[in-house]
């Protein structure tokens, strides 16, 4: 053992200490004590802050700072962008989807007594259109990832129409309403969303799943897709479509998820 | 194994000396101190906000094929922490701890650069053959401790692998938050399903450094633990400088 240092290494190592200031110990003792006081402060506030965070009152079923910051990141992201796609892949990677959801589907419908209204921002009725309206439409096929907001995803193939496609026909009519809520026919299950993210070119009103009619599940005869928001935003059986000047109830909005749920 | 007899271990605060013989030297900065115990809750509130996301989907394992030799996590792991199955609730706060979790490591980085402190930290061309004997010595193999810095040669090396590993959650978890609006990100993680696996482990890696980490300072003594709240290890006066301060670990 040595005090001084030896080689070239312990001196290059000791001058980096070196160079740190000291104090003398009586100087040392009165800071040390201020950092400990501060240091306790700091747990406090730090635990009052938590405590007031947990006491603030719900709205959506989380506390109000929470549902906040939630619509401050929606404010963030849609000014990122909103307009950018998903990546699309070849049908041959699609696979199995399976089903999660039920609310709003658990009885069986006559799909072929099936109608969607449609409704303006009055709550008037512009349409009531049977499915030959929506295959009517220019149809396309879509293979993207479908994220489930649990965490599990899955490479679907989807088929239908573009809701831009479908919105056309009512564009003039309701000029320029910032969101759109789908219910089910039952009104059980009912989604908003916003105009930007529902005209995006990837939010299809799907028809056919891998090559084929919906089956009741999935969300015959109607329902919507996208790779760009949580499936718990992606209706199923779609039985009302409502142009919407305030923001609309949302399902799991209701029950402390976000409402925007944006990818 | 040989019994340390040789080197007298000075003890980091060289609490036997008079007092007039000693002074406090500054080891860590004001700025260091707060990042490093602000960060310790937000990490905490991430990971614990973290683990209710994941139970939505608890799908990851350590196995081979279908055989399972550990699934995280066990139930009694949920049940201990009393963490009930809320999604929402643990993705809300995620969302709002993350931006405080996210700038109180930007400051950091910031700092770091600024002040050229990462040269305390980054691993140098001597670090690993100085790291082995550091473990060497802590395992009582070896008799004489490496000569070091603020950090010893082991501290380094993983202080660098815990902040990279920080990095890596920060971007991975952006990947999954947005992996549309932040597109192609999640490519750089082979998509998706591999930003979430990534992200994942990286939390248990940086676990695995806390648990470490607590251990270390717990052995290194209440010096190492002190310097990290008031920024001053005391020592003798030069000429005669201590063997090896442990600072921190």
């Amino acid at each position: 053992m040595t005090d001084d240092p030896t080689t070239e290494r312990e001196r290059e190592l000791r001058a980096q200490l070196d160079a740190a200031p000291t104090i003398p110990i009586d100087d040392y003792r009165k800071r040390s004590r201020r950092s400990f006081l501060t240091g306790a402060a700091g747990l406090g506030a730090g635990y009052l802050g938590w405590r007031w965070l947990q006491d603030q009152p719900n709205v959506g079923g989380i506390p109000k700072p929470l549902r906040d910051t939630l619509e401050f990141n929606e404010d963030v992201w849609r000014t990122v962008s909103e307009s950018r796609s998903a990546p699309e892949f070849s049908v041959s990677k699609a696979t199995p989807i399976q089903v999660n959801g039920r609310i709003g589907i658990r009885n069986e419908i006559d799909l072929a007594t099936w109608t969607v209204r449609v409704e303006g921002p009055g709550g008037d009725l512009l349409d009531e259109l049977d499915i030959s309206h929506f295959e009517a439409l220019p149809q396309r096929d879509m293979v993207i990832e479908h994220k489930c907001i649990e965490g599990w995803s899955n490479i679907t193939h989807w088929g239908g129409a573009r809701f831009s496609d479908f919105h056309e026909r009512y564009a003039d009519q309701v000029g320029d309403v910032p969101y759109v809520s789908l219910e089910t026919p039952d009104g059980l299950y009912y989604v908003g969303w916003d105009m930007p993210a529902i005209m995006h070119p990837q939010t299809m009103l799907a028809l056919r799943l891998d090559d084929q009619p919906l089956d009741q599940d999935h969300g015959a005869p109607l329902r919507l897709a996208t790779p760009n928001k949580y499936g718990i935003k992606c209706l199923k059986r779609i039985g009302v479509i409502r142009y919407a000047r305030e923001r609309p109830a949302d399902y799991w909005a209701e029950r402390s998820y976000d409402w925007y749920a944006g990818l | 194994m040989s019994i340390d007899t040789t080197e007298p271990e000075t003890p980091p605060d060289d609490a036997e000396a008079p007092s007039d013989e000693r002074v406090a030297q500054l080891v860590h900065p004001r700025a260091i101190r707060w990042l490093h115990w602000i960060n310790f809750p937000l990490l905490f509130i991430m990971i614990w906000s973290g683990l209710r996301i994941y139970w939505a989907e608890d799908v990851y394992a350590l196995g081979i094929g279908s055989w399972q030799w550990f699934a995280f996590f066990p139930d009694a792991v949920y049940e201990t922490l009393g963490l009930e199955r809320r999604l929402a609730r643990g993705m809300a706060f995620h969302f709002t701890f993350g931006w405080l979790f996210v700038i109180n490591g930007t400051i950091y980085a910031i700092y770091l650069l600024a002040t050229k402190e990462w040269r305390h930290i980054l691993p140098d061309r001597h670090s690993a053959r100085e790291a082995k004997d550091v473990v060497l010595h802590d395992l009582h193999l070896k008799d004489q401790a490496p000569p070091q810095g603020k950090y010893n040669a082991a501290q380094r090396i993983s202080y660098t692998v815990a902040l990279a590993m920080a990095l890596v959650i920060v971007v991975s978890g952006f990947a999954i938050y947005k992996p549309t609006q932040l597109h192609p990100l999640p490519w750089l993680f082979g998509g998706y399903q591999g930003a979430r696996l990534v992200h994942f482990w990286m939390t248990i890696g940086l676990l695995l450094f806390f648990l470490v980490h607590v251990i270390q300072v717990l052995r290194s003594g209440w010096g190492s633990f002190r310097s990290m709240v008031t920024g001053y290890v005391l020592q003798r006066r030069t000429p005669t400088p201590p063997e090896h301060e442990e600072v921190a670990s």
